[in-house]
């Protein structure tokens, strides 16, 4: 049976179906078991499974990850969760050296099959240590799997084939995403890990994007649908590996190509999407191809330069017309609220 | 070494004029973050903002004994350490409000507070990060012959990091000149203390561990910390190396925003009353008018001189203008010094 319910309900259903199905799995996390559950994310699964499966934990990042990969190795499947991503930089050793490793390293032997959700932040002055998205981070590591549900589906199928899997596998889940509905199945279901999905089929454009960046993408896509221009969106989900194929496809009909994706445009997926389809599908391309992201700056935390901060679909649509060469002109945008700072008009801060 | 083995003795209290400049401080930090919580829902202030309200005593304490030399270095709860060093309230307050006039110029926000002139040296939100920065500072001032104490505030979640105990470690190697400030409020966000620590050791008993005296006291106490801090300020100035100080205080608000948060139920009630009776402010205004160290009408004239600074600086912050659109880029990498 499938039902209409939020990002972070499907990510709560998946938790709950692993530690239902599965007596090896467990959460772990500063305040998992707590009132406010993660964001939600965790509500109700300490009372339901007991706070020995759903765990509270020292602020101990570092320590506590290289405990989790010794509870993996001995059979257990940890979901680790950090409230930011930001909190997940104190934990790179046991992850980059130890857990993308080990079954590499002892030939095979070894299995790490520890899932880490981390939560990225945006919004009412998040600012430069508590908003960053540092998926390529993770995702230049061989060993690390990265992924980034956009949609309440993938955000369940995601995270249950996370938790099946032997990899480590880093869930990067946007917090702005977390309100947003969608079509889930009430049963357990797995989607993909290395697979990338089309959100809107088109012809005269590919935007590819990450996570909350599809949903500007999408919205690119409608103002330039009224500008006569018909955009095909791609929700990358998968960074190891980037989707070449369903790249490639898309590529072939479309001709050109923007990238959006919710980190600095520098070195950053961008750049590794760019790479692909000027190495597999460069004759297809009728123009050089565009990263949008992230200027090369800290997040800033006053929302007078945090609005100048964040690409927005109009401006994705915008850049796609450039690229056209299309001299259409874009709907006129209606008058928002003064900042741009907030997920929705309901949200008072702070988080 | 044992813990308290050279514990300044009770009962000594500062001479009058530092005490009153100590409940000045703690009435000022007070009413500052009670105008925060007041204003926040105006929705102009839009940054995560940890409010320290129930936790003044340690800062006002700590900071009776530095110089304007010293350092202090801090963390996401950190507008009391901010103010007691002498921060400057208008900056603060329009860094909060996204300002251009801010200490930060807008691009810090609450969590991320500056005030080099008065040796405010920093706060960062991510747990210990700026302990060993902290730890840095003392010994880069001993590199260069600079003579300065450095004090680093953070909370019981922050002992839990292995940078707490890297930093702690060195410092004790290298006898720094360091007072670790551990404001223990039982709580790292709504985790409480049984689930990350072992009942059967305290903060304060991790110092020997590093190589350095470990205290610990009543952090709602403002002339028990000034005893405490007195003590390893002194020691740390004379050469004597770093010692840890663990202050027992209670945070009244949320963890982060200005709202009370008892119907979330992570801590009961009769805690929550218990430790509001024992308020480091109406405690210390009692104890100033008992001992005849301010009057009543002593107390009214602080209390309006401080509610006119705090309107001047709330003004001060409206009426400053946003960064402009160019400073977005500025500052990722420092300019040349001419």
């Amino acid at each position: 049976m499938s039902r209409l319910i939020t990002f972070v309900e499907a990510l709560r259903e998946a938790q709950a179906q692993c530690l239902e199905t599965d007596p090896r799995v467990y959460l772990l996390g500063l305040c998992a078991p707590g009132p406010t559950g993660i964001f939600g994310s965790t509500s109700g699964l300490a009372e339901r499974f007991g706070t020995d499966r759903v765990i509270d934990m020292p602020a101990s990042e570092n320590g506590m990850t290289g405990i989790a990969l010794g509870t993996s190795v001995v059979g257990m499947r940890p979901i680790m969760i950090h409230m930011r991503m930001d909190f997940a930089v104190l934990s790179m050793e046991p992850l980059v050296n130890q857990a993308a490793k080990w079954h590499y390293m002892y030939g095979g032997r070894m299995r790490a099959p520890l899932t880490v959700r981390m939560i990225v932040g945006r919004g009412w002055g998040q600012g430069p240590q508590h908003s960053q998205s540092l998926q390529s981070w993770f995702a230049h590591i061989p060993g690390l799997k990265v992924v980034m549900p956009t949609t309440p589906y993938d955000a369940k199928g995601m995270l249950i084939a996370a938790v099946e899997d032997d990899a480590p596998v880093i869930i990067v889940e946007h917090r702005w995403l977390y309100a947003i509905k969608g079509e889930v199945p009430s049963e357990m279901y797995r989607v993909p890990l290395d697979k990338a999905r089309i959100a809107r089929p088109g012809r005269d454009i590919t935007l590819a994007a990450t996570s909350h960046m599809t949903l500007e993408c999408l919205h690119a896509a409608e103002l330039l649908q009224q500008a006569g221009v018909n955009a095909e969106v791609i929700d990358l989900r998968s960074l190891t590996p980037i989707d070449s194929d369903t790249l490639d496809a898309s590529l072939r009909r479309t001709g050109h190509l923007i990238v959006a994706d919710t980190s600095h445009e520098s070195f950053g997926v961008g750049a590794e999407v760019l790479a692909c389809a000027t190495e597999r599908s460069f004759t297809a391309l009728k123009a050089p191809p565009k990263r949008m992201g992230l200027p090369f700056v800290p997040t800033p935390t006053t929302p007078a330069l945090a609005d100048l901060y964040y690409p927005r679909g109009i401006d994705i649509a915008g850049a796609a017309l450039k690229m056209l060469g299309s001299t259409a002109t874009l709907p006129p945008q209606p008058k928002g609220p003064r900042w741009l700072d907030v997920p929705n008009p309901e949200f008072t801060g702070p988080y | 070494m044992t813990e308290s083995s050279t514990r300044p003795k009770s009962g000594a209290v500062a001479d009058k004029a530092t005490r009153r400049a100590m409940f000045t401080s703690l009435l000022r930090i007070r009413m500052v973050e009670e105008e925060i919580a007041r204003r926040y829902s105006e929705q102009e202030m839009r940054c995560p903002t940890h409010l320290c309200t129930g936790q003044e005593g340690a800062p006002a304490g700590v900071s009776a004994h530095l110089t304007r030399d010293d350092h202090v270095f801090s963390m996401h709860r950190s507008h009391g350490h901010y103010l007691a060093k002498g921060g400057d309230l208008d900056g603060m307050i329009a860094e909060i409000y996204g300002k251009a006039t801010g200490c930060a110029g807008g691009k810090g926000g609450s969590q991320h507070l500056i005030d080099t002139g008065c040796g405010f040296m920093g706060s960062a939100p991510i747990l210990a990060s700026t302990i060993p920065v902290g730890v840095g500072a003392a010994w880069g001032s001993v590199m260069r012959g600079e003579q300065r104490v450095v004090v680093i505030y953070f909370g019981d979640g922050a002992t839990e990091e292995g940078a707490f105990h890297e930093a702690m470690n060195f410092a004790g190697v290298r006898k720094l000149p360091v007072v670790f400030v551990c404001e223990n409020n039982l709580y790292s966000v709504h985790s409480t203390l049984e689930v990350r620590q072992p009942a059967s050791r305290t903060i304060a008993q991790m110092g020997p561990m590093h190589g350095m005296e470990g205290l610990s006291g009543d952090g709602n106490d403002v002339d028990e910390v000034w005893r405490l801090a007195g003590y390893a300020v002194e020691k740390a100035r004379q050469g004597g190396g770093p010692t840890i100080l663990e202050l027992f205080t209670y945070r009244w608000l949320e963890h982060c925003g200005p709202m009370e948060d008892i119907k979330l139920r992570y801590r009961s009630q009769e805690e929550f009353d218990s430790w509001l009776a024992r308020d480091p402010v109406a405690q210390y205004r009692r104890r100033m008018i008992a001992d005849g160290v301010l009057t009543a009408p002593d107390v009214e004239a602080i209390t309006g001189d401080i509610a006119a600074e705090i309107e001047r600086a709330f003004a001060h912050a409206k009426a400053s203008p946003f960064p402009l659109p160019a400073a977005l880029t500025e500052h990722v990498y420092p300019e040349p010094v001419r």
